[in-house]
């Protein structure tokens, strides 16, 4: 079976516009949640997220391009920017048709609907611009960065709420490593902090007012984050050949459904996804040192991921780390997978576990080693990254150090 | 608009059966009515009343709502709505 590595890696997120500058903020434990910053904000009763702060769209991009460009596309393409300078490669036409791209979002061009749909009917007005259509669409980001680096194989976009972005790693994986394609970009964009996208999940009643704190038994919900995550990967003999540096290897991806409720995730379907990713990588449970977990900070994600951990992993559950980078970055949704990604990596690359931040009290349903509030120095061989989407869909990637 | 009568018009539709079913003494859970249903309940209590619910669906039990029988909900309602006027 063919072998997979990551040889790029951008992202734009609310604690940092970079890579490095996101390792920064996980070793600092910095959170990059605060006040909402948009328009009708006093009509929102949840009045904080993980904004991407000081971003300037005309510092990145032309005039024609922000016509085109919904925020969650602008997002996607400074993400791929970064991951392909990082890459090194160049898609020329002998290698496009066996290059692509997929991408997880869950809201699309969220933003570009809110203000247009504000337009038609709180404004009255009876006109659109003609490019909301391309603008909005959900697979705006995959194409226009198939346009921007000649990536003419398969390219599409995977919307499957939580797990998009996981999804969407775990396919373009399958595609190189089953022989389908040799080059693939992979990660998720989102850009949901505009007052309908807000609206719409104050009404779960599951946001928290106050702050993102997973794991921590005065945890009282969700924050939501944006921006993007976006990987390149490579079949590992040919990024050998022509001497790429390798980030780490992706060695496995497992997802499953719970088949059970709607909003309510199921213990044994996430458990289900682990094991299967555990098997579907060969490795001993013993192998595992980081779990990037899913931890959106609501009761009801928090025990049920900590119980499926627990389950699967017996006695080793206890010696693993797991924390959640959501109580800085947010949970970015459809994105949320692919930023989420980068923390693995960091474990991986740099010796060095992201912390739970705003942690404060111990819950007897989540007692593992959560790394509470500070990073941790700790030599990782295999990382995974849970992501437990609405719909009781698991998805679940196991990454691997690469050493030569 | 009588209070009571109308919560428990709101919490019989939801659990599906007659509001001459309901008895106050009942728990929201033992009439079948499960998180999101009491999601869906507060809402329309909310829409039904023009007032805002504190409620929050990682925590039901906490906070200053107290939904642990039909008779707490209505009661909790009568405030909000006393508090309004």
């Amino acid at each position: 079976m063919r072998r997979v590595v990551i040889t790029g890696a951008g992202t734009i997120n609310a604690i940092a516009h970079d890579v490095d500058g996101t390792y920064k903020a996980f070793r600092e434990g910095r959170c990059g949640i605060g006040p909402l910053d948009i328009r009708d904000v006093d009509r929102l009763s949840v009045k904080i997220g993980a904004q991407v702060r000081g971003f300037d769209e005309t510092r990145y991009f032309d005039r024609q391009q922000i016509t085109l460009y919904d925020r969650f596309t602008q997002f996607a393409m400074i993400a791929a920017q970064q991951a392909m300078r990082q890459s090194g490669l160049d898609i020329r036409d002998e290698f496009a048709d066996r290059a692509g791209v997929v991408l997880g979002t869950s809201g699309g061009g969220l933003r570009t609907q809110d203000d247009n749909y504000r337009a038609v009917y709180e404004e009255g007005k009876n006109r659109v611009h003609p490019f909301i259509v391309p603008k909005l669409m959900s697979n705006a980001a995959a194409s226009h960065v198939s346009m921007a680096w000649n990536l003419r194989g398969p390219s599409f976009t995977v919307s499957t709420a939580c797990a998009s972005s996981n999804h969407a790693i775990g396919l373009a994986f399958h595609m190189i490593r089953s022989g389908l394609c040799d080059t693939m970009l992979a990660g998720g964009s989102e850009s949901m902090l505009c007052f309908g996208g807000i609206k719409a999940w104050e009404g779960l009643r599951v946001m928290s007012p106050d702050a993102c704190r997973p794991f921590s038994a005065n945890r009282n919900g969700m924050v939501q984050g944006e921006g993007a995550g976006i990987f390149v990967f490579e079949e590992l003999e040919a990024a050998k050949a022509r001497g790429a540096e390798i980030l780490a290897e992706i060695i496995s991806f497992a997802m499953t459904s719970d088949a059970t409720h709607i909003v309510l995730p199921s213990r044994e379907g996430v458990a289900r996804a682990i094991a299967g990713a555990i098997r579907d990588a060969g490795i001993a449970l013993s192998e595992v040192g980081y779990i990037n977990a899913h931890g959106t900070g609501t009761a009801a994600n928090d025990r049920t991921e900590c119980a499926a951990v627990s389950e699967v992993f017996g006695a080793h559950a206890k010696n693993l780390m797991i924390s959640s980078t959501k109580s800085m970055h947010g949970h970015l949704i459809g994105g949320t997978g692919a930023v989420e990604l980068l923390a693995c990596l960091m474990a991986l690359r740099e010796g060095v576990v992201p912390p739970t931040v705003g942690f404060e009290v111990p819950d007897p349903d989540c007692a593992l080693d959560v790394v509470p509030n500070e990073a941790r120095e700790a030599r990782v061989e295999v990382a995974l990254s849970n992501a437990l989407a609405f719909g009781g869909l698991n998805a679940v990637i196991a990454l691997r150090r690469y050493s030569g | 608009m009588d209070v009571g009568a109308k919560v428990i018009e709101i919490i019989a539709e939801q659990a599906m059966i007659d509001p001459s079913d309901i008895n106050p003494d009942h728990s929201l859970e033992n009439l079948g009515i499960d998180s999101l249903g009491l999601v869906e309940s507060i809402f329309a209590i909310e829409e039904a009343f023009d007032i805002a619910v504190p409620f929050n669906a990682n925590d039901p039990s906490s906070g200053a709502f107290d939904i642990s029988s039909v008779a707490a909900v209505i009661a909790a309602v009568e405030g909000l709505v006393r508090d309004k006027a």
